[in-house]
Formats: structure tokens, C-alpha cells, sequence
């Protein structure tokens, strides 16, 4: 068993990154996720792993630190909040055109706008449908605890080589801000030189040998039958990440009437909503999808034609819902629950949106 | 076993670092703990306070409507929580700078003058353990073996010299926990 410790979601971020061996971070602050640069300059890991941690003038400047970085086969990673993703964006469509491995960590918080540091999940369509331009996806990894913050920048960096893919870790205020128990992972060397020749040298610019030719990295193609074929390749790539790659986690479902589609601190919320109506002697469910892209479709269908509802409960105006009701295609009814500015509900306000959408009408029909 | 524990007061009163202290105590007792703070300008100056969630069991939601215990150190956290404290939980406040005292019937109401106390012991900044004394002898959740690791957990190393004054001010808590009303 790993170190045990009691620690933020943010600190967390930190310290998983340099004990998976991450070469670089590099990043610009801002409420509510500061304390993972606080925390890196704290550990001070250049002196330990040599891992660079670099504060840049701007979002826009790290994001293209990261995208540098990459491009030479190292793993690097940067993190910010949700106005700081925005001027990431079009370095994200980059790095995603270029089809380059980076982890992308946004700690979301209420917009539009500079709009509040208050916890939000408001920017479920910027990190799922894009954000940049460009038919292009992110893989993304919706964390619920400490644990996951932990887990998912391991498994973060795995999924970005294996699918030379950026990774975003959207999390929100309530899981940066939240102190758990968390289990650490020994300290894993960085990749050496070798390593990286040997896990990237087919597309790496790590120096050119005379016998190869140049590795040339752009998202740049001026003949459009190429640049139809660049893109008939990421999608082959996001479908094989929809083959692959759905994660969620389901709870109470087997007998339920009632599912709540939820992820992220929202989950954690519902998970009680889901303990107070079972209380009560309602049949409530809880389905909480791990990635968010790909979106566990095929779960949500395959309850579609057994419960009476889905409700989506959600820090935003109803952004996941959409998905939902694109996988329950109609068969059963989907509605939505949330609060939005920076807001964050408690569970038996969820438990009465429930009642009120549902369970008084229904009652109301027999 | 879960206890639910809201701590609220002024920013600057350690109402976040006793409910740190609090929660690493948990850990030390191999119970399953959250520590969720209010954030941002909040804390500076204005109001502050923190959840902490004790628990056997995996911990759902750390956002919460209602609590088991209220732990609250000042009148505007007063007018927030008192109503929020579950049928038949626990109100725990400091009379000092309190003008309209808990009135509910239906919940326990215990009191202790952290506050004047810390003074007395010659250090206003022993004040939010001699609350968590307090707390501790209402509601034995911790045992103290496990606050004592629990400082030293929470503690940078440079710091430990005063775990003594600490437990000194936990002890005085302890000792003078009143009952207002008991249900």
C-alpha cells in the first residue's frame, strides 16, 4: 500500500505528477486551482526529479509551453481554471490537430465570463464538443474524489500516449478545494532519453539520426485530400477510444425506477440524494460517467427502456442532459436539475427537484 | 458511525485549521474523513467555515444541508446554522460577542467562553482548541491519543514544541463544556 496522507484535490494534482514521473508543468494561477503550482514550487521537484516547473506570463504562453514540450515526446502537463481554458483553447485545437500527449487539468469555476471562483461544471460543452475549432475531441476524465484526482493524472498520461490525444482532467471547486484520504504512489522515475526514443521515436522530435527522415509536427496540411484524411484518422482514433475507453460507475441501479445521471462533486452530491429517496422508499439510481468523452452511451440506453425517468444533475443550464437524451433516443423521459453562477446544491435539493419532476406527477396519474 | 460537524466563525478564529486537526485526527483512526472549506475572499476577514464529515463508511456528499454538529464562534454564523443542525443534533457555540443566543428546543445546546478561557491561559490563539476540547468531550467521536497524532500530522515539524500548549487547551475545553440545554 501506498503513502497515506490527507490531502486538496489541488495539492494532489501536484504531488501525482511528480511521483508519475511528469517532466514539466507549466502554468498561470488562478482561483480555484493556485495550489497546484503552490503546491509544485513547494516540493521543489527540478531538485529531486528534474521535473520543470515553470510559471509562464499567460495561459495562452503555457499552453504552448506544453505544446513545445510534447512535440519532443515528454509528458507534460498544465492546469487552470475555467477563463484560463478559454485562452487555451485554440493551443488545445493545436495540440489535438497535431495529435500530441499532454494532460490538461481544468478546476472548473462559475462563468460565463471571469464570472465567480465559486464551483461550477459549466464547461461540460467546451471540454466534451470542443472548445477550439475543429472536428477534434479531448479525452475526458471527470474526477469525484481526492483519490480520482490522484488516479486519473496517472491514468491521464497513460491515455494520452496510447492515444497521442490530450487528456483533460475537468474537475470543479468542490474537489480541488476538498481534503481527502488519499494513497500515493511510489515515486516512478522520469523517462530517460532511451525511453523516450523507444515509447515515441516514430514521431518525436528528439533529434534527427541521418538513416530517418525529419518528424515534422503540425496540424498545418494546405491540400485538402490530405486534411480530409488527417481527419478521417482522429476519428478513427476518437471511435477506438469509444470502443475502449468508456468508464462509469453505477450505483443502486439494479432495481431502480429513477436514474441520476451525474459526475464530478455533483455525484458525490447525488450519491446522498440517492440514500435519502431510497430512505423514503423511492427506487433511485445514480450512474456517474467517469469520462465524459467518450460518454458511456450504451449503459444509459440500456436503462432507457426499463426506468420511468433520467434526471441530470448538473452545475451548469443543462449541458450533459443533451447527451443523455441523445443516448435514451426518446424512450423514456430525461430532465434536468441544477444551479448555475458558482452555486452548489445539497442533496435533498436534488432530492426534491426529483419529486417534482417525477414522483408528483406520476403519483398523480395513477 | 458518521458525524456530520460544520465549524463556523470569523476567518482568523482557526476555524479551518481546528477542522484540519479534526479530520486528521479521523485518519489517524482509520475512519474515512472530508474537509470541505468555504473559499476565496470569504476567508479573508469575513466568514469562514468548514464541513468535516467523520465516517465508517465511504463518504457520499461533502456538501451538505444539515448537520450533527454545529460548531459555531459568532453571531452571523449563528443566524446561518442554528437552523440547520439536524432534530435531536448538537449546537456547540462560544457566547462571546453573541447578542441573540440559540433558541431551539428540539437539539443540544452547549456552550463553552473559549474566547475569555484562551485569554486566561495567556494565549488568545489556543482558542480554537480549547473549542475542539470542548466538542470532544460532547461528542467523543476521537479519542485523544488520535488528536495528539493528529497535530502532529497537521503540524509542520518547526511547530511541534507547541503540541503541549495544544493539548493543554484541549484539556481546558474539555473541562469546561456547559450545558445550556439537553435534549
Amino acid at each position: 500500500m501506498g503513502e497515506l496522507r490527507l490531502m486538496k484535490g489541488n495539492e494532489v494534482i501536484a504531488e501525482a505528477a511528480i511521483r508519475c514521473g511528469c517532466d514539466g508543468y507549466f502554468g498561470y494561477p488562478i482561483t480555484p486551482q493556485s495550489e497546484v503550482m503552490e503546491t509544485l514550487m513547494t516540493l521543489r521537484p527540478w531538485e529531486s526529479t528534474g521535473m520543470v516547473v515553470l510559471q509562464a506570463e499567460s495561459e495562452i504562453a503555457s499552453i504552448h509551453m506544453v505544446y513545445g514540450a510534447a512535440g519532443a515526446g515528454k509528458r507534460v502537463m498544465t492546469s487552470s481554471s475555467s477563463p484560463g481554458i478559454s485562452l487555451m483553447a485554440e493551443g488545445i485545437s493545436y495540440i489535438a490537430g497535431s495529435e500530441l500527449p499532454c494532460v490538461i487539468v481544468n478546476v472548473q469555476r462559475g462563468g460565463p465570463g471571469l464570472g465567480t471562483i465559486q464551483p461550477s461544471q459549466a464547461d461540460y460543452n467546451q471540454a466534451t464538443k470542443g472548445g477550439g475549432h475543429g472536428d477534434y475531441s479531448l479525452l475526458v476524465l471527470a474526477p469525484a474524489s481526492v483519490q480520482e484526482m490522484h488516479d486519473f493524472v496517472i491514468l491521464g498520461f497513460e491515455l494520452a500516449f496510447k492515444f497521442r490525444n490530450p487528456v483533460m482532467i475537468l474537475a470543479d471547486g468542490v474537489i480541488g478545494q476538498l481534503m481527502e484520504k488519499v494513497e500515493l504512489i511510489d515515486q516512478r522515475p522520469r523517462w530517460t532519453n532511451e525511453q523516450i526514443s523507444e515509447i515515441s521515436g516514430d514521431w518525436a522530435t528528439i533529434g534527427k539520426s541521418k538513416v530517418r527522415k525529419k518528424h515534422v509536427i503540425t496540424s498545418l496540411e494546405m491540400d485538402s485530400n490530405m486534411m480530409e484524411n488527417n481527419n478521417l484518422r482522429l476519428q478513427a482514433k476518437y471511435n477506438k477510444m469509444k470502443a475502449e475507453e468508456v468508464r462509469y460507475e453505477e450505483i443502486n441501479c439494479d432495481d431502480a425506477e429513477y436514474i441520476i445521471v451525474a459526475f464530478g462533486s455533483a455525484a458525490r452530491i447525488c450519491q446522498k440524494t440517492v440514500q435519502i429517496a431510497r430512505r423514503k422508499g423511492v427506487k433511485l439510481g445514480l450512474i456517474r460517467p467517469i469520462t465524459l468523452f467518450p460518454f458511456p452511451e450504451k449503459i444509459i440506453s440500456g436503462y432507457a427502456s426499463r426506468v420511468k425517468g433520467f434526471l441530470s444533475v448538473e452545475f451548469n443550464a443543462g449541458q450533459m442532459v443533451n447527451d443523455i437524451r441523445l443516448a435514451v433516443n426518446g424512450k423514456t423521459r430525461v430532465e434536468y436539475f441544477g444551479r448555475m453562477g458558482g452555486i452548489v446544491p445539497t442533496p435533498d435539493e436534488v432530492e426534491e427537484a426529483l419529486e417534482q419532476r417525477f414522483l408528483k406527477e406520476d403519483l398523480c396519474r395513477y | 458511525m458518521t458525524e456530520e460537524i460544520i465549524i463556523a466563525g470569523f476567518g482568523g478564529q482557526g476555524v479551518l485549521s481546528m477542522g484540519k486537526i479534526l479530520a486528521y485526527s479521523g485518519v489517524m483512526q482509520d475512519q474515512e474523513v472530508a474537509w470541505f472549506p468555504s473559499y476565496g475572499p470569504e476567508m479573508r476577514g469575513g466568514t469562514a467555515n468548514v464541513t468535516v464529515i467523520l465516517s465508517d463508511e465511504r463518504i457520499s456528499s461533502p456538501i451538505l444541508h444539515e448537520f450533527d454538529t454545529a460548531i459555531i464562534l459568532n453571531q452571523q454564523s449563528m443566524n446561518k446554522f442554528e437552523s440547520r443542525v439536524k432534530i435531536g443534533g448538537t449546537l456547540l457555540y462560544d457566547p462571546n460577542g453573541i447578542l441573540h443566543h440559540p433558541t431551539r428546543k428540539d437539539i443540544t445546546i452547549l456552550r463553552v467562553e473559549g474566547a475569555r478561557l484562551a485569554v486566561e491561559m495567556g494565549n488568545p490563539l489556543t482558542f480554537n482548541m480549547i473549542v475542539l476540547g470542548a466538542f470532544l468531550k460532547a461528542k467523543p467521536v476521537i479519542k485523544l491519543e488520535n488528536v495528539k497524532k493528529g497535530l502532529e500530522k497537521s503540524l509542520p515539524e518547526r511547530h511541534h514544541k507547541l503540541i503541549p500548549l495544544n493539548l493543554a487547551a484541549i484539556e481546558i475545553g474539555q473541562e469546561n463544556l456547559e450545558v445550556v440545554h439537553s435534549v
